[in-house]
């Protein structure tokens, strides 16, 4: 093993560091407008809710239309804190969700500590007891939250103001995600357990639910600020280049360190075949979860910056028919591909989104939803692996595995591999 | 390796407390059981509404009914969630309104033959117009069935299932065009006249302007033609499965395609067949849906779609009188959740129900078990 970088980092590295500098250029001296920097700033949502998705479907073979759902969890938690900060100068929204994020976490680690050791127990009866637990945890939260409320705002308020607007939106966006990993937790623990398309339809059923949710926030759980179907406005608008490119970065950094372990092996391999995953001791339940639960803790955050780039948010952004769009960027960009998927995004909001809206006349606007179908369907018929299939840039390919000095000949050595390994490791 | 001299598991505390599968049951009882509850207080307040809420759900169920055996069938044959269903039988719902509002088909026994009641010339141009958006859904639907999914008979089914979401747009979006149908909602011109009877001391005719007399059960003609025209179908459909050789070949492809092949019989013409059929089904479902909402617009089949797909499911997917009564059920939950829990939830109650059949009963009510998964 050699220490530091290896040139592939090296060049990934740069690269980033490289690619914002240039953005940061072009957005502060101005030469890309207003318009082209919301774009920008979508389309690096888009690629981090995408990312988390071609994880759940494109890796590890669980077709979800869930992910909007979660997307406007996050999105709708994560600007309820910042809102209740800028608009009501408290941390209740803050303090609660953290508390009650904190608890029913803890709640859920320890009792799925114990109750991995049981046997015979139904993935219901499971469902059942977490969500004891974990509504209890909630509770205990959020008393637990209501005197530190008063104690952490008077702490934020002796922050330069330009400081403690940033520390609240971070721990928002981050917030949102964490709420959105702990709900696919807990939606995912019956669900998982489904076929790959009836999963696929209960999803969907999660986005339109979570979408009647958000409609009814103000009549049916008193979040007044909310406003229910009318749309929230007065977020602070505090996403820039800066925060979309950070959490964007790290989305993949750690997405490509999670598919490079063995536990990413694994996942993988509960795509490939789920009976062989089993055969070979993996535990197909728990990395469908974990899958399941990372993928949409990258929602959850995409959710929460996208509240804060535009300020607003309606329900109507978060219909069922939206939950299609990052599965057409995954199918487009690789199911299985990383910098597909980041292509791909940005590809869908600049051309789709920006580029067709300025370049086709007024009413042919209504034309994008019958070519992008269509774009589809030849896809599927055509390159069903999507436009860059597996391809990924050297830094977010998978090493390959170091050749041990014994095997000569690198085509026995694959041929004879099973014979090897059992020789080798079995025991 | 000899297991003797492995440390013995030590007992998990409280393991004779959570094993077993009885807190989901638990979980399942109380659920039930604050439904009930809730039934029965509301039936104890005001009898004549739950059954005018069931009425209403029956009309419902009726309609999903038409589109849920089109999902069974095609979904019992390839195993395929035709996503796109769900917009054939909004292309149903188009089709018979230009018939209707724009060439006047529903008129033309009586422009032909002078001198025909006016009953009877509606009567018959109805069906004439039903049979139209019928043949229509059909020929489309073989159509997209040739051109999308059989290239992807043998590719993952998941892509089959992703090119059917590509189609489901494609039709809504091309449907949206202006010189297609319309971006907005339009209002659906009814064949006939509406006519609504109370029940009260036996059945009387509501006159024009009366208002319903309290404590009493309304009903109109649109839920008597609803309810014969798609028992009919039913009717018709389940001869031409159970009677027919097509029919016969139908239940042989979904049984075991290898071995219908084997035997003689050309499968793919005989999915092209349950595809066209399917279609039929969801086209005159189209047209009574919209007669009886009067309203329609180019993304109305994508709920009633979904709704109709889990009504299969809960009859068990690929059973024909699970996907009935399944649809029947669903219209009565759809409704009743819309009148006594809150009417903007009874989208989610419908998928609420999804998932616990799929937890507690994946085969639905009177699905077979899962021979093997395909």
């Amino acid at each position: 093993m050699r220490l530091g970088f290896n040139r592939s980092t090296a060049v990934f590295m740069l690269g980033c560091a490289v690619v914002f500098a240039v953005f940061q250029f072009l957005f502060s001296a101005g030469i890309l407008n207003d318009f082209w920097y919301t774009l920008v700033r979508i389309g690096a949502v888009m690629a981090i809710v995408s990312i988390g998705l071609n994880l759940i479907y494109g890796f590890n073979g669980q077709f979800s239309l869930g992910q909007w759902g979660f997307y406007a969890i996050g999105a709708y938690a994560a600007a309820d804190i910042t809102y209740r900060w800028t608009q009501l100068h408290n941390t209740s929204g803050l303090m609660v969700l953290l508390l009650a994020v904190l608890f029913s976490g803890l709640a859920i680690l320890l009792l799925g500590k114990y109750l991995n050791q049981v046997r015979g127990l139904d993935a219901m009866s499971a469902f059942a007891i977490y969500l004891l637990f974990v509504v209890l945890a909630i509770l205990l939260g959020a008393s637990v939250a209501r005197p530190l409320i008063a104690p952490t705002t008077a702490l934020l308020n002796a922050l330069p103001e330009a400081v403690s607007g940033q520390v609240v939106f971070f721990l928002a966006v981050s917030l949102g995600g964490l709420i959105a990993a702990e709900v696919s937790f807990m939606f995912g623990l019956p669900i998982l357990t489904l076929g790959s398309d009836y999963f696929g339809i209960a999803t969907l059923g999660f986005t339109i639910i979570i979408k009647v949710l958000l409609d009814n926030t103000d009549t049916m759980f008193g979040l007044t600020e909310m406003k229910g179907a009318r749309g929230m406005v007065g977020i602070p608008k505090e996403t820039n280049w800066f925060w979309v490119f950070f959490f964007l970065f790290v989305v993949v950094v750690v997405t490509r360190n999670i598919l490079h372990s063995s536990t990413g092996r694994a996942i993988v391999s509960v795509r490939e075949d789920e009976t062989a995953a089993k055969a070979m001791g993996i535990d197909v339940a728990q990395m469908k979860t974990l899958t399941f639960v990372v993928g949409s803790l990258f929602a959850g955050l995409a959710g929460g910056l996208y509240a804060h780039t535009n300020g607003f948010l309606h329900p109507q952004n978060f219909n069922f028919i939206r939950s299609f769009d990052p599965m057409i960027i995954i199918v487009f960009g690789g199911l299985g591909s990383i910098t597909g998927t980041v292509i791909a995004s940005f590809a869908w909001a600049l051309v789709l989104e920006g580029v067709l809206r300025i370049v086709l006349p007024e009413g042919f606007e209504t034309w994008r939803f019958v070519v992008y179908p269509l774009l589809l369907l030849v896809m599927m018929l055509l390159r069903p692996k999507g436009l860059l299939g597996t391809y990924e840039i050297p830094f977010l390919r998978a090493a390959l595995p170091k050749r041990r000095k014994r095997e000569t000949n690198s085509t026995s050595g694959v041929a004879q591999a099973p014979v090897g390994t059992s020789t080798g490791e079995g025991g | 390796m000899n297991t003797a001299s492995m440390p013995a598991r030590r007992p998990l505390t409280g393991q004779w407390l959570v094993r077993g599968r009885w807190p989901g049951r638990l979980f399942l009882g109380l659920v039930l059981a604050v439904i009930v509850w809730k039934l029965t207080v509301s039936v104890l307040a005001g009898p004549t509404i739950f059954v005018q809420q069931l009425i209403n759900g029956l009309q419902l169920g009726f309609v999903y009914a038409l589109i849920a055996l089109g999902y069974t069938m095609v979904y019992g044959i390839v195993r395929l969630i035709n996503f796109a269903h769900g917009d054939v039988f909004m292309v149903g719902a188009f089709i018979s309104y230009y018939a209707i509002a724009q060439f006047r088909l529903h008129e033309w026994p009586g422009r032909l033959f002078t001198g025909m009641a006016p009953a009877a010339s509606i009567a018959i141009g109805t069906v004439t117009v039903m049979v139209l958006s019928m043949v229509v859904c059909a020929v489309m639907a073989v159509v997209i069935e040739r051109t999308a999914y059989k290239p992807l008979r043998d590719a993952p089914r998941i892509s089959a299932l992703i090119t059917a979401i590509g189609v489901s747009f494609f039709l809504e979006y091309f449907g949206a065009l202006d010189f297609v149908f319309s971006p907005s909602f339009i209002t659906y011109v009814r064949p006939f006249p509406v006519r609504t009877w109370y029940i009260l001391d036996g059945i009387h005719l509501l006159e024009a302007g009366q208002t319903r007399p309290d404590g009493s059960i309304t009903f109109s003609n649109i839920l008597v033609i609803i309810i014969v025209v798609s028992l009919l179908l039913l009717l018709l459909l389940t001869v031409f499965v159970r009677r027919t050789k097509t029919g016969k070949a139908m239940r042989a492809v979904a049984f075991d395609k290898p071995t219908a092949r084997l035997m003689g019989i050309d499968v793919s013409r005989t999915i092209s067949v349950t595809f066209a059929v399917g279609a039929a089904l969801a086209g005159a479902g189209g047209m009574l849906y919209a007669i009886a909402f009067s309203s329609i617009v180019f993304w109305m089949g994508i709920i009633p779609g979904l709704k109709a797909f889990i009504a299969a499911v809960l009859g068990g997917i690929g059973s024909l009188p699970g996907a009935f009564l399944g649809a029947l059920i669903m219209g009565q939950a759809e409704t009743l959740a819309g009148a006594y829990v809150s009417s903007p939830m009874r989208d989610a109650i419908a998928f609420t129900l999804l998932i616990l059949v799929l937890l507690y009963r994946p085969r639905g009510l009177f699905g077979e078990p899962e021979r093997e998964k395909a």
